[in-house]
């Protein structure tokens, strides 16, 4: 009867971490046993910012992806972007097109498709034409700065 | 010249320890080994090692989750970046407290009880007479509580991970009302199963490894009195914690770090 209550308390011990960490890889990492089924593919980009790989490719603010590897093109020096898409979702059109996208101001940078009107699908290995490069705060802020200070010269002018 | 003689004998004594401790351990491997047949040994000490601990582990990982929460939560709203606290919160737990701490704790918890028993056990020549009757103590007494402990150790620290993130939700959502999707989601986006999961749990089970071989190594030499037997449980504390967190600074240079 001893033996048994402990090897019950042993039991339910081991049960309870095997459980923790089913919790760990499901509930809290979420990466395990979704990306099962996908396809890849590429879309090049003249300015990828600060896009990181495994971040989110979403069609409409749903995920449907995730990027898988980013590189640079050796032939034209553009950024190389390939992502992992569900096979649940196999009726892209094959005039899709890319952009980098940042959610909120300054939130984590992801990869939005626009779906096209074309009546074939993307399918493994194919590459997206249409692209938009990421917007880049500091260009935006230059740029601002720039024609501010042109537009005061033009007033100190015309004064 | 005294002193420099003195010294001498410090590098000595800890040189001939440290050989000791590595050949201990590969007797207690050898010994783990050949225990594993007789595997109801092994449970009955899961039973004094892991159960017992589980409940200290599982309170404190709550606080601990609870803390995590309010103290992310406070910096994180002063930028509006509150949506971030799952990912804060889960990092934080899954590659360093969670294994770390439960760590510590088993150190206290278990590590301290395994040598005053082993220790005790050679007070009162209970070893002695093993080895008199011809059973090797490596693999009666310390190779099912190696197993023992480094079976133990990655559930327990899993536990307070798992435990310690419900309570961020606990604190997030319940009292700041963080969106609890926004909460798991960002959890799930930022925590990499390979990267930080299965880092946290290689590492628990080499804190396992060090905490147990401590507690048996100092249990094994104590001093067979009652005054050596409790200056080997202050030793195994302080010796394994302080261990834990030297090999645990190590072992995220090397995983995270990029080394």
């Amino acid at each position: 009867m001893q033996s048994r209550t402990i090897e019950t308390w042993v039991g339910i011990f081991m049960l309870l971490g095997i459980a923790a960490l089913a919790v760990l890889a499901f509930k809290v990492s979420g990466s395990a046993g979704t990306d099962g089924n996908v396809y890849r593919i590429a879309a090049r980009f003249e300015n990828v910012g600060g896009l990181n790989e495994k971040a989110p490719v979403m069609i409409g603010g749903v995920r449907v992806g995730r990027v898988a590897r980013i590189s640079m093109d050796k032939e034209d020096y553009s950024a190389v972007v390939e992502m992992d898409i569900e096979q649940k979702y196999d009726n892209l059109p094959s005039d899709s097109g890319a952009s980098i996208l940042t959610s909120g101001l300054l939130g984590a940078q992801f990869v939005g498709l626009d779906p096209g009107a074309e009546d074939m699908f993307l399918e493994h290995g194919d590459e997206l034409e249409i692209t938009q490069s990421a917007i880049q705060l500091e260009t935006l802020i230059s740029q601002f700065m720039f024609s501010q200070g042109s537009s005061r010269d033009n007033t100190d002018k015309a004064e | 010249m005294d002193w420099v003689a003195n010294l001498g004998q410090q590098v000595i004594r800890s040189v001939s320890r440290m050989g000791a401790a590595a050949l201990f351990f590969l007797q207690a491997v050898v010994g783990a080994v050949k225990c594993l047949p007789r595997f109801h040994l092994v449970i009955q000490q899961l039973y004094s090692i892991g159960v017992l601990t589980m409940l200290i582990i599982l309170v404190s990982g709550l606080f601990v989750g609870m803390v995590l929460g309010l103290q992310g939560y406070y910096q994180l709203v002063n930028f509006s970046a509150e949506s971030s606290l799952g990912l804060v919160v889960a990092l934080f737990l899954v590659r360093e407290l969670g294994p770390v701490l439960s760590a510590l704790l088993f150190a206290g918890r278990a590590g301290s009880a395994l040598t005053a028993e082993i220790g005790l056990m050679k007070a009162t020549e209970q070893i002695s007479a093993m080895e008199m009757m011809a059973v090797d103590p490596m693999q009666r007494v310390i190779g099912p509580r190696l197993i023992a402990g480094i079976i133990a150790m990655p559930l327990l620290a899993a536990m307070m991970s798992a435990v310690g993130v419900i309570g961020g939700y606990l604190i997030g959502h319940v009292q700041f009302g963080v969106d609890s999707g926004v909460y798991w989601s960002s959890m799930q986006s930022g925590v990499d199963l390979y990267d930080d999961i299965l880092n946290g749990v290689i590492k628990s089970v080499v804190f396992g490894f060090i905490v147990t071989w401590v507690a048996l190594f100092e249990g094994y030499n104590a001093t067979p009195t009652s005054e050596g037997v409790s200056r080997a449980t202050t030793r195994t504390v302080v010796t394994s914690s302080l261990a834990v967190l030297g090999v645990d600074f190590i072992l995220t240079a090397l995983m995270f770090g990029g080394l």
